[in-house]
């Protein structure tokens, strides 16, 4: 069903993880579909992307396509990372299946919620960038511990 | 491919040697028609014959009252529509439960659309229907209620007598879906109040493709498919001799050794839950303790997702399903997991495990060995168990 390469990134996920005081940070995703991504953005002065690490809730593709986009962005000034979008992401993988685009555009919308946070606490503006659609969290499971 | 741990009986089950065996000659050698007049056929028409007498002993049934299907699905669609149509003139309503088999689901929405009413009963936290509620959504127009013997994601065993005896005494027809629990665990249809009884073949180690319905004597029905005689006209179509043949001689072998195989299942189920809940922290057991398929073992997993999950014990060899929406192919998770009151992302992180009488301890500790990885390395990259440390700080 998957891609060899999208098995590799599933399998050896690179920049999993956090980054502490991080320049960006931007979950979005939704607990309802089963998909949940976040990603940590470190920019430094100059606008390049030092480093980028991600976690994500959910399938392989989520997995893989949140894996490529950090390392389609890292290395990246902010205006190129803008140009990461779905397709780069899905053609880096060659290819995912039909039922699982939607994976790649949430990766490409976690990179754009992270610059989202990083311009707002620069007070700075990115060209082309919206505001992200407001993520839903774990709602619901509030108190419930097993 | 490598050594296999298949726990996924409940998907399907290895056709048993002696299955295929007894179904060999039939191909090649006993091809006749059943239908035709020279011995051939009569060699063929006496081997369905007494796969149907050998079933319906298993039930407490009439060998008349044994139709053989394509399977459990067909046989749920034949039971549903052709109850539906032919008692139209009572009345347009059906009771069913929120937790049924798609084959019974889909089936209703497929009538609700031609103008029959459909109440999905509601359960409880362990996945149980009360015999009560049943009861309460009887009304003068229902024709049928329609409740699963056993449920295939978490295995709970409904109380078929109770509901039969409801149904009964309110002169409502009664079918069960029995699917999962048929061949597995002794069903009577006279002592459970059964009128109509789903199975299939493949879920205990007959062949797939085959499947029947019990219809009791009595009962008005239409004719599933139009053609010949066979089925007694209700179900036309040369049969499927060579897998009915394989049908019976599972039935003979699932019977024979039921007690013994079921306790090594119980055991196996047994061991499985109690070493995942001792040892991986928050996980849930879904469905009922007690009442519960001898071989079902179900979880949820918190902040992981299903498809991972499959997809990382797959590389391990291990074969398992989950209710995630990934593994459906839609974005909403198991209907089973939800109507037993799971949060959406608790239900995305469900594992199924269904042993089999075939697997042994040294499999159940591999793959008690193997969840405790994936579920801290999968829990290790899952924003939402950050989020829960870091709340608990």
């Amino acid at each position: 069903m998957y891609s060899e390469k999208v098995m590799d990134h599933f399998q050896n996920p690179r920049n999993v993880g956090e980054i502490e005081n991080a320049s960006g940070v931007g979950t979005v995703g939704n607990a309802k579909c089963g998909d949940i991504m976040r990603i940590y953005l470190d920019i430094d002065e100059d606008g390049i992307i030092r480093d980028c690490k991600f976690k994500t809730f959910g399938c392989g593709a989520a997995v893989a396509t949140s894996s490529m986009a950090t390392e389609l962005v890292k290395g990246k000034s902010v205006a190129e990372a803008m140009k990461v979008t779905n397709k780069a992401v899905m053609d880096a993988l060659d290819g995912l299946p039909p039922v699982k685009v939607h994976c790649s555009l949430l990766a490409e919308e976690a990179i754009h919620a992270a610059l989202w946070d990083y311009a707002e606490k620069h007070g700075i503006e990115i060209e082309g960038l919206k505001k992200p659609k407001a993520d839903i969290h774990e709602d619901g499971e509030e108190g419930e511990v097993y | 491919m490598g050594h296999i741990i298949y726990l996924d009986h409940a998907a399907t089950t290895r056709t048993a040697p002696e299955v295929a065996e007894a179904m060999l000659p039939y191909f090649t050698e006993y091809y006749g028609n059943p239908s035709s007049i020279y011995s051939l056929g009569s060699a063929a028409k006496k081997a369905v014959m007494e796969a149907r007498e050998e079933i319906a002993a298993t039930l407490g049934a009439k060998t008349n009252e044994i139709y053989f299907t394509g399977g459990g699905s067909e046989a749920d669609n034949w039971a549903l529509i052709a109850t539906a149509e032919a008692y139209a003139g009572k009345g347009k309503h059906i009771i069913t439960s929120k937790i049924e088999h798609h084959a019974v689901l889909h089936t209703c929405a497929y009538l609700e659309k031609r103008g029959y009413e459909v109440t999905y009963l509601d359960v409880g936290e362990n996945g149980i229907v009360d015999p009560e509620d049943v009861r309460r959504a009887i009304r003068p127009d229902t024709i049928l209620v329609s409740v699963m013997f056993a449920n295939n994601e978490i295995g709970t065993i409904q109380p078929v007598r109770e509901i039969g005896a409801v149904a009964k005494e309110q002169g409502v027809l009664f079918h069960t879906d029995a699917v999962q629990a048929y061949a597995h665990m002794p069903i009577n249809v006279d002592e459970m109040n059964i009128d109509m009884l789903s199975a299939s073949g493949h879920k205990f180690n007959g062949p797939k493709g085959t499947g029947f319905l019990y219809i009791r004597t009595g009962i008005k029905t239409r004719s599933f498919l139009h053609g010949g005689q066979q089925e007694r006209g209700r179900r036309a179509g040369t049969e499927n001799v060579p897998g009915i043949v394989g049908l019976g001689k599972a039935v003979r072998l699932a019977f024979s050794n039921m007690e013994e195989h079921a306790g090594k299942e119980r055991k196996l189920r047994d061991y499985l839950i109690q070493r995942i809940e001792k040892e991986i922290p928050h996980c849930r057991l879904n469905g009922d303790r007690e009442r519960r398929l001898g071989n079902n073992v179900n979880f949820s997993f918190r902040f992981v997702e299903g498809e991972s999950l499959l997809i990382m014990l797959d590389m391990k060899g291990i074969c398992a399903s989950s209710g995630s929406a990934c593994t459906s192919g839609s974005l909403d998770p198991s209907h089973v997991l939800l109507a037993i009151g799971l949060p959406h992302e608790t239900a995305h992180g469900s594992l199924r495990l269904t042993v089999g009488f075939g697997n042994t301890m040294e499999e159940m500790d591999c793959v008690v060995e193997a969840l405790k990885e994936i579920v801290e390395k999968l829990r290790a990259m899952s924003p939402l168990y950050e989020d829960f440390i870091k709340k608990q700080k």
